[in-house]
């Protein structure tokens, strides 16, 4: 929940339109929070909620489902099945104690590349507030920056290797071009954050990571 | 002595399973005949202490029914592990959680509290919670404990072979058993006997018209018509993703499946493939709204189904992907053991 939280969201997107509509988005050079994932379907009609679910027992903290608009289906009307499950698993998740910020549909077709973006910024802050999912109580952003790390760590040189936790860190989590602005303003921020401070994250940034492998030995679960 | 030797075990169950040993009928004698009963509370006086006498291995089957609720299951099913040639996850329970796995939707808290406390039907004016160890003038007796997050067998230990059913029905109780009882080859290890291979819409005999509805019904509120398809008449009904072998026999009795068989093969998770076939047979949506609109008939339609992940996951929730409820918003999707040590009248 700290301010280095950076959320992990799994985007399942149509191949007709939202896929592309975040492709506008790049092209355009438009800034948006770069916690999303993306994974091109045929359709969003294709949306299993299995993937959903392995989603979040996976450690994503939030998973965005994106499709074309209401009757503007390539494959006619799966996107209204689609919303049928969205509608339903979004009560059922509740149920398991998932928030419902945390899935969330965006109708947004190949024109609307800003939308896509808005859309993605605003579910980062929303999740970012609420904090990670850690399903099975274990702290996956923990275990991928460790593996990270560990990836890249030269076997020896000690003191090094902290000033490198930083980088493996953060690349932990963007992976997308835009990784300047990072998004750690307040809560609600449902605008897009504009461009600007870049640098001042850094040293809270590094604080914060190097506190994080200090805490307990063990990875994973909480008790077994 | 030549006898091969047979063990079942109940752990939190309600006793259905054994009852339908027990309605094989009259080739109960036959197994009475071909096996050697070494441990069966239901049936025969045996005690832990006999189980724990036995050699290792010695057991040639053992049909363990029960989901893993607490610490006395768990042991038990250690031992009868440890004691058996062939340990068959017997029932729903023991195969993917069953019924009492339904209280990984809640807390033990909760659950303590709606069994002793809350219940309009329960008399307990001291407000008494079973404690695992309490003090009494004649000693400290020590009761199992509970575990937060209820369990199949194999989330305990490793599992020969499973079969479904709440409870498994007789004629494939009977096929399995036959199996064992004439020495036939035994089907691969790990796999899913005493059950068919498709889906439940496969046998059942209800007309399928595809057609779509508008809402669902619960099974008060509407008479279904006969020999239709309970789904397209707005019946929850499971059986397009649970495992056959059972002869649909709910839907036949207007009783929309309930999904006690599991799920069919290469399903990951059943109740997210039921729920997706639900939402596919409602209604295509009407042109001409905006989609707000549309979200909000959506809505109106979906909220028709009470309790999804009740429904979904009747019987297979420690099976499924999420396995359990998160509590107050820490996860916990292990199982781990409840401290019990109130205070008294914590409650």
């Amino acid at each position: 929940m700290s301010e280095t939280f950076e959320p992990l969201i799994v985007g399942f997107t149509c191949n007709w339109c939202s896929y592309r509509a975040a492709d506008l988005a790049g092209i355009s050079r438009k800034k948006y929070a770069p916690n999303v994932r993306l994974i091109r379907l045929m359709c969003s009609g294709r949306l299993d909620p299995t993937f959903v679910l392995k989603a979040f027992a996976g450690g994503a903290d939030g998973v965005l489902v994106s499709g074309c608009h209401p009757g503007e289906c390539h494959y006619l009307e799966q996107n209204y099945k689609m919303l049928r499950r969205y509608t339903l698993l979004k009560r059922m998740l509740a149920q398991m104690g998932i928030e419902p910020e945390r899935l969330r549909l965006v109708w947004a077709s190949a024109a609307e590349g800003n939308k896509f973006a808005d859309e993605v910024t605003a579910m980062t802050e929303e999740i970012r507030v609420l904090g990670p999912l850690n399903w099975n109580g274990i702290d996956h952003a923990r275990q991928r920056s460790e593996k990270l790390r560990s990836a890249e760590r030269p076997p020896s040189a000690p003191e090094k290797t902290e000033k490198k936790a930083k980088p493996a860190a953060v690349a932990a989590r963007p992976a997308g071009p835009p990784a300047g602005k990072k998004p750690a303003t307040p809560p609600g921020g449902l605008k897009p954050p504009g461009p600007g401070k870049p640098k001042p994250a850094p040293p809270p940034g590094a604080a914060e990571v190097k506190s994080v492998p200090a805490q307990p030995a063990t990875p994973g679960e909480v008790e077994s | 002595m030549s006898k091969p030797t047979f063990a079942m075990y109940w752990a939190a169950s309600c006793g259905g399973c054994e009852i339908s040993v027990l309605n094989i009928g009259d080739r109960l004698l036959a197994v009475d005949e071909a096996f050697d009963v070494v441990f069966w509370p239901v049936a025969a006086d045996f005690k832990y202490d006999d189980v724990r006498g036995y050699p290792d291995g010695y057991i040639d089957v053992c049909l363990f029914n029960g989901s893993i609720r607490n610490s006395e299951n768990e042991e038990i099913a250690h031992l009868l592990r440890r004691k058996s040639k062939v340990l068959v996850a017997f029932g729903s329970c023991a195969m993917a959680g069953g019924i009492p796995a339904l209280s990984n939707l809640t807390t033990n808290e909760e659950t303590l509290r709606a069994a002793y406390l809350d219940n309009v039907s329960t008399y307990n004016p001291d407000r008494v919670v079973p404690q695992p160890n309490t003090t009494v003038p004649d000693g400290e007796p020590h009761i199992p404990v509970l575990y937060e997050t209820a369990r199949s067998l194999d989330q305990v230990v490793d599992v020969d072979y499973y079969m479904p059913g709440c409870p498994p029905e007789p004629h494939q109780i009977w096929a399995v058993l036959e199996t064992f009882i004439q020495g036939k080859p035994l089907p691969k290890r790990g796999s899913v006997i005493g059950a068919g291979e498709v889906a439940v819409c496969h046998e059942c005999p209800l007309q399928k018209d595809e057609k779509t509805i508008e809402r669902f019904y619960r099974p008060y509120e509407v008479t279904p018509e006969p020999g239709r398809c309970l789904l397209e008449q707005g019946i929850v009904c499971l059986g397009a993703a649970t495992r056959s072998g059972c002869g649909a026999l709910c839907p036949q009795v207007n009783m929309g499946c309930r999904g006690c068989y599991g799920p069919v093969d290469d399903i990951g998770d059943q109740g997210a493939k039921i729920l997706a076939a639900i939402a596919s047979v409602m209604d295509g949506v009407k042109p001409g709204k905006t989609d707000h609109e549309i979200e909000q008939d959506v809505e109106a339609g979906i909220e028709t189904i009470a309790d999804p992940a009740g429904t979904f996951y009747r019987f297979g929730l420690a099976h499924s992907v999420l396995r359990r409820a998160r509590k107050n918003g820490r996860t916990n999707g292990t199982a781990t053991r409840l401290e019990i040590h109130h205070e008294e009248n914590q409650y």
